[in-house]
């Protein structure tokens, strides 16, 4: 048994950093939500359905989910040149890809639904973050869904398997190094919609990751399901108050 | 003016959800709503197994036998018989096409007009950039067609147009249009009111046409408070 490793900031291996999740944070958006695992803040805002430029673009049999992620300039320590990027452009198409199985877009043929995700402080796990606060604003603006999506950034640091690494520990150098595995999942089902991997692990040790992912995710679930209920909980709390 | 009021109506207010309908709960998509083989799955819900889930995120209505969930939040989404405001952006041979501000554009057959027109001299009575109120007759894929015979449906001429959140229409209209009634009444204004968030305001002078944009700003403001009605007479008697 690989010995208990001690994280820098006391969480045991399988616990995730504290969630806060809001919803409606946008208020021009139909829909949006904010993600927090710990230091890591995420915002996402959707706009439509809504018609699709460029018309080239536009698919008569279903609608489109059309992705945008970015870091701000100040959510790193180094400030990040504004504007599209590999990375970023890369993570707004794996982040489409975990989403479009959650959605239901067949009624709004020729249309689109815009989704802008920033992370407005990043400390490692943004893109799970950033598909958290996603799914909470898809849902916030109304759009047919299946299911919401979690995720979570599961990985290694040395021997031992831990949950939502911090980006100290993503640059863990001992042993085995460092081993970053993002997740995400439909709340409900088994089906996985974004699995990644950087780093290494032994090919018997991934059945640990989804384990730890099925234990971790419904806590974020119930995250995302209070946020959203409590928007309408807390105006008709208001109301009875009057 | 009285007609597109009431069909507006359809739409949900939040307000109605206390007694007669407590089994409204706030959903979210994949949550399961009621279980068993006795119900039926409305809009928004779908049956898995032995359960109805939801589809979206809203309030969960059980109505008989039938399970629904009705939006609360987001764009607007076109529904056949809704009363919409939108803006001629072109004109074809068979008809214009409106913009109605959401996920197609509408289509407004020559026909629709209220005498006959010369297909040359279409722009004679609607140009592009002018403002219509019209229902929608039929949402299909191909497209949103408009229809425009009925009562204070047309052409909109003076007065001025706003838009709201297409979410807050139905507080804005009100239990049978008791709210859009009173600013009409207290300001003197013709007010028609679209499903799709515009609003158009006509009143004998530009301060009572203030007043009554103000007043609806106010209400679109303040959607999920008990007692909206008698806030806004309030709000008139201080503005006064």
């Amino acid at each position: 048994m690989a010995s208990q490793l001690k994280r820098s900031d006391g969480r045991k291996p399988g616990e995730i950093r504290k969630i806060k999740a809001e919803v409606g944070v946008v208020p021009n958006a139909d829909g949006s939500a904010m993600f927090a695992f710990g230091k890591t803040i995420a915002i996402a805002a959707v706009y439509g359905p809504r018609q699709l430029h460029p018309q080239h673009m536009q698919d008569p049999s279903t609608g489109v989910l059309r992705c945008n992620y970015d870091l701000l300039s100040f959510s790193v320590s180094d400030r990040k040149k504004p504007g599209p990027s590999r990375r970023s452009q890369e993570i707004s198409k794996v982040t489409e890809w975990a989403l479009i199985p959650a959605l239901d877009l067949k009624s709004f043929p020729n249309s689109v639904v815009d989704l802008q995700i920033y992370i407005l402080q990043a400390d490692a796990g943004t893109r799970t973050a950033g598909i958290n606060a996603a799914s909470m604003a898809l849902a916030h603006a109304g759009i047919p869904m299946k299911d919401l999506v979690c995720s979570v950034a599961l990985g290694k640091n040395d021997k031992t398997i831990i949950a939502d690494l911090t980006k100290e520990e993503e640059d863990y150098k001992e042993g085995e190094g460092s081993t970053d595995f993002a997740l995400a999942k439909l709340a409900n089902s088994d089906s996985f919609t974004l699995l990644q991997m950087d780093g290494k692990i032994q090919p018997e040790r991934v059945k640990e990751i989804i384990e730890l992912a099925n234990e971790v995710c419904p806590q974020i679930y119930e995250a995302q399901k209070s946020a959203l209920k409590s928007i309408v909980e807390s105006s008709e709390k208001e109301k009875k108050r009057k | 003016m009285k007609n597109e009021i009431n069909e507006a109506h359809e739409a949900i207010d939040i307000d109605s959800a206390s007694p007669e309908s407590a089994a409204r709960k706030v959903i979210v998509p994949g949550e399961i709503i009621v279980s068993g083989e006795d119900y039926l799955p409305g809009e928004g819900a779908r049956r898995e197994g032995d359960n109805i889930v939801a589809s979206k995120f809203g309030l969960a209505e059980i109505a008989g036998r039938v399970v629904k969930v009705i939006s609360i939040f987001g764009a607007f989404i076109p529904r056949r018989n809704n009363v919409i405001i939108g803006r001629v952006s072109d004109i074809t041979y068979a008809g214009w096409l409106i913009d109605i501000d959401a996920a197609g554009s509408g289509f407004l057959p020559i026909e629709e007009a209220p005498r006959f027109i010369n297909r040359n001299e279409m722009d004679q009575y609607l140009a592009i950039g002018d403002v219509v109120a019209a229902k929608i007759w039929s949402v299909k894929a191909k497209g949103i067609d408009l229809a425009m015979k009925g009562k204070g449906l047309g052409k909109l001429e003076g007065g001025y147009i706003f838009k709201i959140v297409p979410s807050r229409v139905p507080r804005v209209i009100g239990r049978e249009g008791s709210m859009v009634n009173l600013i009409k009444e207290k300001t003197g204004c013709n007010i028609t009111i679209g499903q799709n968030g515009w609003i158009w305001i006509k009143g004998s002078d530009i301060d009572s046409e203030i007043k009554a944009r103000n007043a609806i700003e106010f209400v679109a403001d303040k959607v999920f408070i008990n007692g909206l009605t008698e806030k806004v007479e309030e709000w008139f008697g201080e503005s006064e």
